[in-house]
């Protein structure tokens, strides 16, 4: 993996709402293909650093590079670098004015200028692929919160972006929906896609991930293969954060209250 | 008695005049809600600034219209501009400004509150597929907006429609002043004209407002999110 061309690369990204610096300095490469899963507790600077990724946020210091080329404060041309980044919010972000089919080809035919026929059949494979192809004529609010998150995948993903973010996409999910939008990420692995991907879902980061990266303070903590980070994390703070996500047993008889 | 005073409409060209009455109550209305469109869709978008100058000089402008009755907007206009500027202005003209400077306040406000209705995600979306601003207004922003602005907006034209009875006070000639002249006219031969009179000019204004209530209720069904 190590040994592939890097698609994103990020050198002392420095990131700072007024006074409050969310990230410091951070190095981060992610290669073709490779999928980085980027953990860490609240208020860690993850979805920060996506956003400074497709240049949502303009960032303080540092330079961030896709295939090589400087993408990160590039005002005028961001519209072009987004078109190569693939980004999907955790708030349901369809556009509520469109059916599915349209919101899926606004991109690539208003901005790509690609054929509308070809475009759609491409959305008509995808929406199939994630088991949508009866929604395609629906509106967003006749989509369940999993069904919208799929549709906005195939949104992002029919763009062919050199990578995709994910930002937290099933934290405002019911546990069963979470799983069906899950699945559709971990197909997308299977393929190869290059993903950087926010998510709180342990079990989900262990399986699809090909790195994960902790995030804390500002910077990576700790980086290595899930089976490592998830077994054996080195730090303290990681250790920390891992055990937020066990509960001891309860002893009725002892104090309730300790932990 | 009742079949005596029916055919006071149709004496002389009373119905012709009244028919011309609505022509000018039309007309006024038309133009007035024709310039607040369009003024106001500006002044909403101005209305979003974050200036806090212009902020606050949209805020005095829409409170004081809004204050102010429309009746007494129009005196200060009519007898007030002719007296301060020695300008003698038609009341005709002093109508369409002052429900001009009226509608572009209130539609004003619906344009704003139509455009910070628009959750910001919305914009953030549109960018990271990358469309340019102009992209993401023409696609997204407009087309939401529009919707939760087209049947406020047609409600608002309605008042306007029939807050223009209110010109008679400044001597303009429209549907309300000819039914009255009418009546006026007919007291000694025809008594309960003014029945048959209000009832056809009730009649008018519903038959101009009507049609335009029923479009906003098509439209609020057609586009409800």
């Amino acid at each position: 993996m190590a040994m592939k061309e890097k698609v994103l690369e990020i050198e002392g990204l420095t990131k700072a709402f007024g006074d409050h610096v969310v990230l410091n300095g951070l190095n981060l490469s992610i290669c073709k293909g490779e999928v980085v899963v980027i953990i860490g507790p609240s208020g860690c600077g993850k979805s920060t650093l996506l956003r400074c990724i497709n240049g949502l946020e303009p960032i303080n210091g540092g330079v961030i590079r896709l295939d090589g080329e400087v993408i990160s404060n590039q005002k005028k041309s961001m519209h072009l670098v987004r078109q190569k980044i693939g980004m999907v919010f955790q708030s349901y972000d369809l556009f509520p004015n469109m059916t599915i089919i349209d919101n899926i080809l606004l991109a690539p035919v208003k901005v790509q200028k690609r054929e509308k026929r070809e475009a759609l059949q491409e959305a008509k494979e995808l929406l199939s692929r994630v088991g949508l192809s009866e929604k395609r004529k629906a509106y967003p609010r006749e989509l369940s919160g999993g069904q919208k998150q799929r549709a906005a995948i195939v949104r992002a993903l029919i763009m062919h972006p050199e990578i995709m973010l994910f930002d937290e996409v099933t934290a405002a999910l019911d546990p069963q929906m979470v799983r069906e939008v899950l699945n559709v990420i971990l197909e997308l692995a299977r393929q190869g896609i290059t993903m950087a991907i926010v998510t709180h879902e342990m079990a989900f980061a262990k399986s699809v991930a090909d790195r994960v990266i902790f995030l804390d303070g500002g910077n990576i903590k700790e980086q290595n293969t899930p089976n490592e980070f998830f077994e054996h994390p080195k730090t303290e703070r990681a250790q920390e954060f891992l055990n937020t996500f066990s509960y001891e047993e309860v002893h009725k008889e002892v104090e309730t209250s300790q932990s | 008695m009742l079949a005596i005073g029916i055919d006071i409409l149709f004496r002389g060209n009373n119905l012709v005049r009244l028919l011309e009455g609505l022509w000018v109550t039309i007309k006024i209305s038309m133009l007035a809600i024709i310039v607040s469109i369009i003024l106001g869709i500006l002044f909403g978008m101005v209305m979003t600034m974050k200036h806090p100058m212009i902020k606050g000089v949209c805020r005095v402008y829409l409170e004081f219209i809004r204050i102010m009755p429309q009746l007494v907007l129009l005196f200060l206009v009519y007898f007030g501009a002719t007296k301060a500027f020695q300008i003698h202005i038609s009341g005709k003209v002093a109508a369409v400004l002052v429900f001009s400077l009226w509608g572009t306040a209130e539609m004003g406000d619906l344009v704003r509150g139509a455009l910070v209705s628009i959750p910001y995600h919305q914009y953030e979306s549109g960018m990271a597929l990358g469309l340019t601003r102009l992209k993401i207004f023409r696609y997204i922003i407009i087309p939401q907006t529009l919707r939760r602005l087209i049947p406020l907006a047609i409600n608002l034209a309605t008042r306007m429609i029939k807050t223009t009875s209110l010109i008679v006070l400044i001597g303009v000639v429209e549907v309300l002043k000819v039914g009255q002249q009418i009546i006026e006219a007919n007291r000694f031969t025809v008594p309960d004209a003014a029945l048959w009179i209000y009832a056809v000019v009730f009649f008018l204004y519903f038959i101009v407002c009507y049609p335009i209530s029923l479009l906003a209720r098509k439209l609020e069904r057609i586009w409800q999110e």
